[in-house]
């Protein structure tokens, strides 16, 4: 099974990408869900805007998902993450993985999402009322 | 050169690509001190920008050559 990687502008159906790592060798799938929350630092949080170098985060989301692949030997592997205004209790990430374990599947989830955080050229804006940050500058 | 900007910089120069000069032989490092100078709003933020050259982080410094694509990559947030 091909590893997917992709970046939406569209809502993420997050059954649909737990669908997209069935395989009868798993023992066990694993699913990280990202999502905006109503609050950060203490102020309510409207939306955020996400914004991404793309062809860029897909070549790092790319080599990411290959090493974790090799490492936990994974049967199927799903990262998708969405730009654009993902709105509170959206969906702005989903990661999904199938392992013949339970321990192989939640340690490859755990690090496909931190390495897509600390290395995947992507941004957030959160947006309160009257006012937006970039998260991070 | 052209480079890419993204993100708070690219709100900060007002523009999602901006035209840096550079000597022959310039590195990763004097496209951040050129956009720096150019942008003093970007001093502060200087230590933790990121350089991508062809679409992967550049240790800096790294020597550039025409045609590289080259980005400026403020400290990332997805996910």
């Amino acid at each position: 099974m091909q590893d997917i990687v992709k970046i939406v502008r569209e809502k993420i159906n997050p059954d649909e990408i737990l669908a997209s790592v069935a395989d009868d060798r798993a023992g066990g799938t694993a699913v990280f869900i990202g999502t905006t929350r109503n609050h950060s630092q203490g102020a309510p949080v409207e939306y955020v805007e996400y914004e991404a170098y793309e062809p860029m985060a897909i070549g790092i989301m790319t080599d990411i998902a290959r090493t974790a692949r090799f490492r936990w030997e994974l049967f199927g592997l799903s990262a998708v993450h969405r730009v654009g205004r993902v709105d509170v209790g959206e969906a702005g990430v989903v990661i999904a993985v199938s392992a013949a374990h339970r321990a192989g599947a939640f340690e490859a989830c755990r690090y496909l999402i931190d390495a897509v955080k600390k290395d995947a050229p992507i941004w957030k804006k959160e947006v309160y009322a009257g006012k937006q940050t970039w998260v991070g500058l | 050169m052209r480079v890419l900007v993204f993100g708070g910089v690219r709100e900060i120069v007002g523009s999602d690509s901006v035209e840096v000069e550079l000597a022959g032989g310039a590195t990763s490092e004097d496209v951040l001190n050129a956009l720096a100078a150019a942008h003093p709003a970007l001093g502060r933020w200087r230590p933790f920008l990121r350089v991508a050259v062809n679409r992967q982080y550049a240790p800096e410094p790294t020597r550039l050559s025409p045609g590289d694509e080259i980005a400026v990559i403020p400290p990332v947030s997805g996910g």
